[in-house]
């Protein structure tokens, strides 16, 4: 029997993946898919909570959520194409101009 | 006669700051130019406004000093014209200030000096400093000093005076170091400044005494520092008088040049000779004569001083007329001699003689005046100051020549010349004032004064001429000799203004000053001596005199011959007693070594720049460095962080 903890245990997994994915990597395109992954463990944790309630509210706070991730998604190759264009490379130790 | 109205008083130190405000701004002018103030031609046309502005205003000044002075001798006894409060200079709740001018007749016998020598010395520079680059420059520094000068002996409190004090001290700075491009005489104008300070010192801490002295004691008042308020109320200060005088004296010592503090005034040479005559003569070193006999209530209530400024008096008069004895340098013998008639005034004052000081004082101006000038007229021709390289310049130079001869006659103290009545009527009140051994040195250091101003006389004038281009050497145009026969007429009858009772003159500058000046407590002398001591000083005048001429005009080198002997006194006497080797050593030396060891390289750079200034910002540039190290600039770490602290915040706040 799934239970909702089985739900959580899994979401909790895919975030630290997505968050071990978005400190480590260095390749700027990976860097955007585990934000994805993080986002989508954020999804399957409204929706589990959402069922486990037997409320739609985290359905379409969830809904929402796809949408941003999709505009960011967008927004986010544009900037890494613009910065691969300006330096051919997407990699983010290349683009330290933030440094102390 | 009409009288001059009171407005007018102030205009009399007035003329000379326009006259600065004028010049100044002609010499700015000048100074800004690319091009030399003197091209080859019209050199002429510059120096005539200067000129005219720098003498003009002077003189009207004399002018009105004059009107005032006469105005004066016909009012009453005691009276006095003041200008009466120009403003209310300082206000605070322990006292208040007024500016305010006044003629007495102790100041009117100053103003008169100081602005009819003052403005002799004027028009004698015209042809001295014609073709000096800093023509305007010297005029407005010339009639600033005048300035300051009467506001010195105008004023009628003593912070006014304090202001003139200071302010000649300035000008003699800017003037001794007039020729500021070469560092030595730069030197000496600031050998001069700063000793000034240190007698200023004395002065200020005086000043702050006096107004102690009526604090402690409950007192406080409107004007608190003018004359008419302090003669009133002097008995609050008879607790600390001895203190108090004692601290003025000591900035009396530094402008007038007495020992301890009379090393700048030889030094003041390094100036343009003109302000030599005018420091030595008419301004400056006068300034601690007058604010003694100016004080003279106060310092009759402290005897120990009087004491003190006696035996001070006598030593620096004996001292610097040794050392006169030996120098070479014209204008350094006339300096020491300077420093010498002044220790004599003090000697005056000291032994409560204050009109004897203050008529010799004038007598002084003018002979003094004028051997500057003559020396100057001297130099001018010569371009030398060695009296060694002179010689035989009577019959080159007769104007000067003669109006030398006289100056010398009256300092050596020959009668009927002026400086015979004031120092006569000085010796006959050491005497009075009943002391053998102060009468007896004062008439041996008159003795020492005529015979080294007759060695210089007959090493510049008379005998062969030792001057490399003989041939050169001219008599200085009329701009400059006739201030010279002026000054030397002055010097001749200059003491008929003070002839003592004995010889029927009835001493009518001593009645003058009478109402002014405390008299000497009740010594009767006997006639009968005083005509004999007369006797006596005009011998010793005379055979001194006769004696310096005979041995130099025989032998010019006969000191080294005679003082083969004592070798080691002669040089220590030339050497000027080595005092300022030992100030040198004593207190300058040791005070630059602890300035720059102690306070620059360990207070100054290690405490205070190093631990102070930059310990505070070096320990912020090193917090930073390693706040710094924070920011990668790497996405990823700051995610890392953003996260670490979203945890730490959740569980706080759970």
């Amino acid at each position: 029997m799934i239970t909702i903890h089985h739900y959580l245990v899994l979401s909790a997994i895919l975030f630290t993946l997505g968050l071990l994915g978005v400190v480590i990597r260095k390749n700027l395109l990976i860097v955007l898919m585990s934000l994805e992954v993080l986002m989508n463990a954020i999804n399957l944790l409204l929706i589990a909570i959402s069922r486990y309630l037997g409320k739609m509210d985290g359905h379409v706070v969830a809904f929402f959520v796809m949408t941003i991730a999709a505009g960011e998604a967008a927004i986010g190759l544009a900037i890494v194409v613009t910065l691969f264009k300006n330096r051919r490379t997407i990699k983010t130790t290349d683009w330290r101009i933030m440094e102390g | 006669m009409v009288n001059i109205p009171t407005k007018l008083i102030s205009l009399i130190p007035a003329l000379p700051l326009v006259g600065f405000l004028i010049n100044s701004m002609i010499a700015l002018a000048w100074a800004r130019r690319r091009k030399p103030v003197y091209p080859e031609q019209g050199r002429r046309v510059s120096e005539i406004v200067p000129s005219i502005i720098g003498c003009a205003l002077p003189i009207a000044s004399f002018v009105l000093s004059a009107w005032a002075f006469f105005d004066l001798r016909e009012m009453e006894e005691g009276a006095s014209l003041s200008s009466g409060s120009l403003f209310t200079w300082l206000s605070t709740p322990l006292f208040s200030v007024d500016f305010a001018f006044l003629v007495d007749p102790l100041s009117a016998v100053m103003i008169l000096v100081v602005t009819g020598v003052g403005s002799i010395i004027h028009v004698y520079s015209v042809g001295y400093m014609h073709k000096d680059e800093g023509f305007a420059r010297y005029f407005s520094y010339l009639n600033l000093f005048l300035f300051f000068m009467l506001l010195l002996v105008m004023g009628d409190n003593l912070l006014v005076l304090f202001v003139g004090w200071e302010g000649v001290g300035l000008c003699s700075y800017l003037l001794i170091g007039f020729w500021f491009t070469d560092p030595e005489k730069a030197t000496c104008g600031k050998k001069a400044f700063v000793v000034n300070r240190i007698g200023d010192f004395g002065f200020l801490i005086g000043l702050f005494l006096i107004l102690f002295a009526f604090q402690s004691q409950g007192q406080s008042g409107e004007g608190i520092f003018s004359y008419s308020f302090l003669t009133a109320n002097k008995e609050w200060l008879a607790p600390l008088a001895t203190t108090i005088t004692l601290c003025l004296f000591i900035g009396a010592t530094g402008k007038s040049a007495q020992i301890p503090l009379y090393v700048w005034l030889p030094d003041a040479m390094a100036g343009p000779t003109p302000v030599s005559a005018l420091i030595h003569a008419a301004t400056m070193v006068t300034a601690g004569i007058y604010m003694v006999a100016r004080l003279g209530f106060l310092f009759a209530l402290a005897p120990f001083t009087l004491h003190v400024i006696a035996c001070i008096g006598l030593a620096t008069a004996l001292m610097a007329a040794l050392i006169g004895l030996t120098q070479f340098d014209i204008k350094k013998v006339l300096a020491y001699s300077t420093v010498s008639q002044l220790g004599t005034m003090f000697l005056a004052l000291g032994v409560g003689a204050y009109s004897a000081a203050i008529f010799h004082l004038v007598t002084h101006a003018f002979f003094k005046a004028c051997l500057f000038l003559s020396s100057g007229s001297v130099i001018h021709a010569c371009h030398d100051q060695d009296i060694r390289n002179m010689g035989g310049l009577f019959k080159k130079m007769p104007v000067t020549g003669v109006t030398f001869l006289v100056a010398t006659l009256a300092i050596a103290g020959i009668p009927p010349l002026a400086g015979f009545f004031s120092k006569d009527e000085i010796l006959w009140n050491t005497l009075l004032y009943g002391s053998w051994p102060f009468y007896g040195v004062a008439l041996f250091t008159a003795g020492i004064t005529a015979f080294y101003m007759f060695r210089l006389f007959v090493y510049t004038f008379l005998g062969k001429t030792r001057h490399p281009h003989p041939d050169h050497i001219h008599e200085s145009p009329r701009v400059m000799t006739i201030p010279l026969i002026i000054l030397a007429g002055l010097a001749a009858v200059g003491g008929f203004l003070g002839v003592p009772e004995v010889l029927g003159g009835g001493n009518r500058f001593h009645h003058w000053l009478s109402g002014i000046l405390p008299v000497s407590a009740g010594h009767e002398g006997n006639p009968a001596l005083e005509l004999g001591l007369m006797g006596l000083s005009t011998v010793w005048a005379l055979v001194i005199s006769l004696l310096s001429v005979g041995l130099y005009s025989r032998r010019l080198d006969w000191p080294a011959v005679l003082t083969r002997r004592i070798r080691f006194l002669y040089e220590l006497v030339y050497q000027k007693f080595k005092v300022d080797e030992i100030y040198d050593a004593l207190i300058v030396r040791p005070i630059r070594v602890i300035s720059e060891k102690l306070f620059w390289k360990g207070f100054d750079e290690k405490l205070i720049d190093g631990f102070l200034v930059h310990g505070w910002t070096d320990t912020a540039a090193f917090s930073a460095r390693l706040v710094s190290r924070v920011q990668t600039g790497l996405v990823g770490h700051y995610l890392l962080y953003f996260w670490v602290a979203l945890v730490v915040l959740l569980v706080w706040a759970v």
